[in-house]
């Protein structure tokens, strides 16, 4: 059975601009701003409503009876102010959204019993929001139609017992029902002052002579129609909640939240037959702050200790300050992994794939995935382009190594200029100079040429040597382009073994 | 006669006890060390004693690509079985196709491009505890003592070798590592009269080897194992006589 609960910021945009000048709290003042040619009252303080200023009174009007009224321009950025509560509201429920522009509605079912039941629930929110400046009232129902109602409007108690909104409507006044204006209006006319009165009359009469936005309203009221709750953040499938019963701050503390989020974690994914790429583990803070840590892995895992490696890695980046109440592990990326393929693993040709996958996580953690490379072969002659570069350890190569080229084991960055002396066109040089040394040139191979592939870029092919010097060193020399018809330039472009 | 056929079996025992029981981890399965040819009668037991630190000295260019030749036909002795290799370093200048002629399929390196000494000091040494790996290769110019003793530890425990590529080094210190090594091209091999570049050749410096012999040799790499340079047919005469 679903619960709700509905909480009604009545002051809002007020008790934002008391919060961020202290000096207004407990004053009475109005937000402002300009409609059709006149200063209209947006919004009222709990002091200014208390002397029966209204919002959308005209502004002139309130200072011919209060010619002290402090006033202010409206800034109609509260949206943001709302979805930010949602999310600090996070931390009581794992499905928390937006209602209007002055509420929020929050799917408590099965929350409750962390805080001793609905009364304790809500004696914590209400006082935490009204600690926190806000002018607040709410209510917990069965559906969402019903909280909101009772929030605004209730004159019982606000928490409404299972089964018992239909009762708690009937005393309810008509505007309770969420209806259009002019709807409300007419049924005020009609003499209809609460909804009891007229929630029992026949469906039939009351689409004849209201519509069906009536029948609508009264059956998601009652729990008879569906109401879509759309959360602030949409919920991730994979996720685990762990509150705390007080703040924790020591590692060893964090250590175990965190393997407990594991053990559930995995035991849920191991029944899926899946296994996480990326897990999430969000702190939620007494102060409201919040700490984010994030893990990935090279492969789908579901081994509790191996992820608890990764997360020990970052644990010392979190910072609990004044102590974490809520640890939230959500696995945003997950990926079939069968048993089978598991125990397929151990017994595979290296048998110790596993294992450096492993190796690879702990070390992506912490240096980064950029860090890390291995090449594979491209079918390109081009020294540049004949490796790619890839990320994933298990890739294989498209294309074998090319088995009779003659590469260098150092290859430069880039080719860097030398001086030569070449006694015939299209020969070896006998003698280069790099870096101010000269070297003789004993024994050369080559040339090999290769084209720049003119599909991918322009200019100059090359024509490799390899040289030995005096010395016993080997470079790989290339001529950039043709004797003749180009001024032809040398490079040193590696060296041998 | 008898008599000394005993003590030499004494002798033989008594050494394969010491080399057991020092801090190299020491097989008797011979089949499962790697073989590189000539060099082998340098070594306690005439098998390398791959399980540990080794470190490659180089100072310039040439010596360092030499060096990464030796290196990676080592590494190729060392990867045999299915296991991958992991190559770290700050500065690398490695060209993966390179690698072919070695023997070694460059696609079973994993490369780890690091900037900050710190980090690729942990990351070989985490790399070595994983034993799922044929060998870990850092290229670190400079390495504490304590530092080195760290790999050494993580290595008695998984049995993985380490190759340090050391180019530049601020200075050679007695560092506690298994073998230390200086490489320096010569002239390549070609048979007579014929032009062109043959097979690599070097000067092989072993410069300390533990219960080993050091010495110098002249070695090569015929594209498929290590071989004696030309030079180097009458046998192994200018051993040095100081131990490490």
């Amino acid at each position: 059975m679903k619960r709700y609960m509905a909480v009604w910021f009545r002051h809002l945009a007020a008790d934002r601009l008391a919060l961020r000048y202290p000096g207004l709290r407990q004053q009475p003042f109005v937000l402002v701003a300009p409609e059709r040619g006149r200063v209209m009252i947006r919004a009222v303080s709990r002091e200014a409503g208390a002397l029966g200023i209204l919002p959308g009174t005209v502004l002139a009007d309130a200072r011919a009876v209060y010619p002290d009224l402090l006033f202010y321009d409206d800034d109609p950025s509260q949206d943001k102010l709302l979805a930010s509560l949602a999310v600090w509201c996070y931390r009581f429920t794992p499905v928390a959204g937006v209602d209007g522009t002055d509420g929020l509605v929050l799917d408590i079912s099965g929350c409750t019993h962390l805080w001793d039941g609905e009364e304790g629930y809500f004696e914590t929110i209400v006082t935490r929001l009204q600690a926190g400046g806000y002018h607040v009232r709410a209510a917990i129902a069965d559906t969402m139609a019903a909280a909101w109602a009772v929030a605004r409007y209730g004159t019982t108690h606000p928490v409404v017992a299972p089964g018992g909104q239909a009762a708690v409507m009937r005393d309810l006044p008509p505007e309770a029902l969420q209806l259009e204006p002019l709807l409300t209006e007419r049924l005020r006319k009609l003499g209809f002052t609460q909804t009891g009165m007229f929630m029992d009359m026949p469906p039939a009469v009351l689409r004849r002579r209201f519509g069906p936005q009536v029948l609508d309203r009264i059956g998601k009221v009652l729990g008879t129609l569906p109401e879509l709750l759309v959360p602030v953040q949409p919920p991730e499938p994979y996720v685990e909640r762990l509150p705390c019963l007080d703040p924790i701050r020591t590692a060893p503390g964090i250590e175990l939240a965190i393997r407990k989020l594991l053990e559930t974690t995995c035991q849920r994914l191991q029944q899926e037959e899946k296994g996480l790429r990326k897990a999430r583990l969000v702190c939620y803070r007494t102060d409201g702050g919040q700490q984010l840590v994030e893990i990935g892995t090279n492969s789908p895992v579901r081994n509790q200790e191996h992820l608890f490696r990764l997360f020990e890695l970052k644990i010392d980046t979190i910072e609990p300050d004044l102590g974490i109440e809520l640890f939230v592990l959500e696995a945003p990326v997950v990926e079939g992994l069968t048993t089978q393929q598991e125990r397929l693993w151990d017994l595979d040709t290296c048998g110790k794939k596993d294992a450096v996958t492993k190796l690879l996580d702990r070390l992506e953690s912490r240096i980064g995935a950029a860090a890390i490379h291995r090449y594979l072969p491209e079918e390109h002659h081009w020294p540049e382009r004949s490796v790619r570069s890839t990320n994933d350890v298990q890739e294989a190569a498209t294309t074998p190594w090319p088995e009779h080229l003659v590469r260098p084991v150092s290859l430069l960055g880039a080719p860097v200029r030398i001086e030569v002396s070449a006694p015939i066109p299209d020969y070896p040089p006998m003698l280069f100079i790099h870096k101010g040394k000269i070297h003789k040139v004993v024994r050369a191979d080559g040339p090999e040429r290769i084209e720049r592939e003119w599909w991918i870029e322009k200019g100059l092919q090359r024509d490799y040597y390899q040289v030995e010097d005096e010395e016993g060193g080997r470079y790989w020399l290339f001529r950039s382009g043709h004797y003749g018809e180009h001024k032809p330039e040398w490079f040193i472009h590696g060296y041998f073994a | 006669m008898k008599q000394s056929a005993e003590r030499d079996e004494v002798i033989a025992r008594l050494r394969g006890e010491i080399l057991s029981s020092g801090s190299t981890v020491y097989s008797s399965h011979s089949n499962e060390h790697p073989d590189l040819g000539p060099l082998n009668r340098a070594f306690p037991g005439d098998c390398f004693p791959f399980r540990g630190t080794h470190e490659f000295i180089s100072h310039t260019s040439e010596t360092a690509a030499a060096t990464l030749g030796f290196m990676t036909g080592l590494l190729s002795r060392l990867m045999k079985g299915p296991e991958m290799a992991v190559w770290v370093g700050a500065h690398r200048t490695l060209f993966p196709p390179g690698l072919k002629a070695f023997c070694v399929v460059p696609d079973r390196i994993i490369f780890i491009d690091l900037v900050s000494e710190k980090e690729l000091l942990w990351v070989v040494e985490e790399c070595l505890k994983c034993n799922a790996l044929a060998a870990v290769v850092g290229e670190v110019p400079d390495i504490h003592p304590i530092a080195l003793r760290r790999l050494q530890l993580a290595i008695e425990k998984s049995g993985v070798p380490c190759l340090l590529h050391r180019h530049r080094p601020r200075s050679v210190e007695n560092t506690v590592c298994t073998t230390r090594w200086m490489i320096s091209p010569m002239a390549s091999l070609m048979e007579d009269g014929l032009p062109g570049v043959g097979y690599p050749q070097w000067q092989v410096a072993l410069l300390k080897v533990r219960n080993g012999k050091p010495g110098s040799w002249q070695i090569t790499w015929d594209g498929q194992q290590f071989q004696h340079g030309y030079t180097e047919k009458v046998g192994e005469e200018n051993v040095y006589t100081k131990a490490g």
